[in-house]
């Protein structure tokens, strides 16, 4: 069974990389210097973290506004997931996961191109309705049975650090639900089907004309470092560099900073 | 892979999705044979628009019909409003609420496979029985099922099959909650976030179970 996905993973890297362009094969992999100052081309697959939707999307166009050859595609989904494409032979060029557990299993199974480096760092809140209908002020009110709350499954990175955070206060919580990424949990409460739900401050920010978020103290114990990588079978390594240099440089850091992220 | 079997999580994930799509069918069955019955024997004007609302599961993306149930039965939602203040009840979040989603997404399959039937099926008979002197209901339950039955099996062998499998609408709607509301498709994507091994060992064992269970209804009441 193994083998068999592993034939058809391959097939499919081997059929993207024949139909690319031949001029992306060249550039010196892992040489960061070299690549940003040069202008790179081509198409460049971004798959990462869901949490990092808008500020990317944004990173994204600014970084095609520096290199107009560059045209980058995002996709964006729940960082276990995106590891398992990743490990299944998914083309992409760059990989950013919402924590360093699910970067390991990319490294781990030699789909990395060097070392990840950790770019910002994000911090969970509480996210309920716009005016707080339920008055909730800190971890303690989720353990109210009365108080629907929506966790994201301990799979993926988000569910990970709530139970991190919720251990840390000594809180047991039964959430109704088990999301399967970080913007279902929010949209669950955007919805109005639960009062509560533990999301990254960068997404309840992004979210905040329907959502309030309310910090807790707790958090802290649960920080999530976000690591970003080059991936070995980048079809594009040359732009795949590129934009891993411009995710840290300083306009990136601004786009990063004032969506809530924190530099590392 | 035997100790994969039988880790807990698994069984219970395995049972509330046979479970689920059990009462699924069942309501697809009290709820759809009837509506078939009325698309292919009932003249009425909007007949061509309501077969349209029927099928149209049938080709929404899932988890598009997942959040058109949180509209409509969510907290905040048209019926859904009335059904919390009136009686406290909420259906997101609750297995009732994945025997909804699957309901809505498998309906369309026997509603179809009834309705075929029916028009298959010589309407003569019907009237025979009537001029007999039989009522509607008579007539309904004594001649006109007798002769769909085996439609009505196929559909219902169908649409168990089809709820069975359901994804898109039942983790939008009824969300992932061990027990309660994670069904084995649900158990396959959130093991294949982590453990890919888990995740290939789960699929086969709702392969071969739903292929047991469809071999098994097929010789017994299809085949009739």
């Amino acid at each position: 069974m193994r083998k068999l996905l592993l034939g058809v993973a391959m097939a499919a890297v081997l059929t993207v990389a024949a139909c690319g362009d031949g001029d992306t094969n060249d550039a010196p992999a892992g040489s960061t210097a070299a690549a940003s100052s040069t202008a790179v081309t081509g198409k460049l697959t971004v798959l990462a973290a869901a949490s990092l939707t808008e500020t990317f999307n944004q990173i994204g166009k600014d970084f095609e506004t520096a290199n107009p050859g560059v045209d980058v595609t995002f996709s964006y989904g729940g960082s276990s997931g995106l590891a398992q494409q990743i490990n299944s032979g998914a083309p992409a060029d760059v990989f950013a996961a919402a924590s360093p557990a699910t970067m390991k299993t990319v490294t781990d199974a030699g789909n990395a191109n060097g070392e990840p480096v950790t770019f910002v760092k994000n911090q969970l809140v509480i996210a309920v309705p716009k005016a707080n209908p339920k008055n909730i002020k800190g971890l303690s009110d989720l353990a109210i049975p009365a108080i629907k709350v929506a966790l994201c499954a301990e799979q993926v990175p988000c569910g990970a650090a709530a139970k991190t955070a919720l251990a840390s206060a000594n809180v047991k919580i039964t959430p109704v639900t088990q999301e399967q990424d970080v913007k279902a949990a929010l949209s669950k409460v955007q919805l109005g089907e639960v009062d509560a739900a533990l999301v990254y401050r960068t997404d309840a920010n992004a979210a905040k004309n329907n959502v309030d978020a309310i910090e807790f103290p707790e958090s802290a114990s649960a920080i999530n470092n976000y690591p970003i990588v080059t991936l070995k079978d980048a079809p594009n390594p040359a732009a795949a560099t590129a934009f891993v240099t411009y995710v840290q440089s300083e306009p990136a850091m601004k786009v990063l900073t004032d969506a809530g992220f924190q530099k590392p | 892979m035997p100790q994969r079997l039988t880790e807990p999580g698994i069984l219970t994930a395995l049972r509330l999705s046979l479970e689920t799509a059990t009462i699924a069918t069942g309501v697809c069955l009290v709820l759809g044979v009837p509506l078939a019955w009325m698309l292919a024997r009932v003249e009425f004007p909007a007949r061509r628009f309501v077969r349209a609302l029927v099928t149209v599961p049938l080709v929404l993306p899932p988890v598009v019909g997942g959040v058109a149930l949180l509209l409509v039965f969510g907290r905040r939602g048209l019926v859904g409003e009335w059904l919390d203040s009136a009686f406290g009840v909420t259906l997101p979040f609750t297995t009732a609420g994945v025997v909804v989603a699957e309901a809505f997404v498998a309906m369309p399959f026997l509603v179809i496979a009834v309705e075929g039937a029916l028009r298959g099926s010589d309407a003569r008979y019907e009237e025979a029985a009537a001029t007999l002197g039989a009522g509607r209901w008579t007539t309904f339950r004594r001649v006109t099922l007798p002769l769909i039955a085996p439609g009505v099996a196929a559909g219902a062998v169908l649409c168990w099959a089809r709820a069975l499998g359901e994804f898109g609408a039942t983790i939008t709607f009824a969300g992932n909650f061990p027990g309660r509301t994670q069904t084995m498709p649900l158990a396959v994507y959130l093991a294949l976030e982590q453990d890919v091994d888990a995740a290939i060992v789960l699929s086969l064992l709702l392969l071969v179970v739903s292929v047991v269970i469809l071999a098994a209804l097929r010789d017994k009441w299809v085949a009739a």
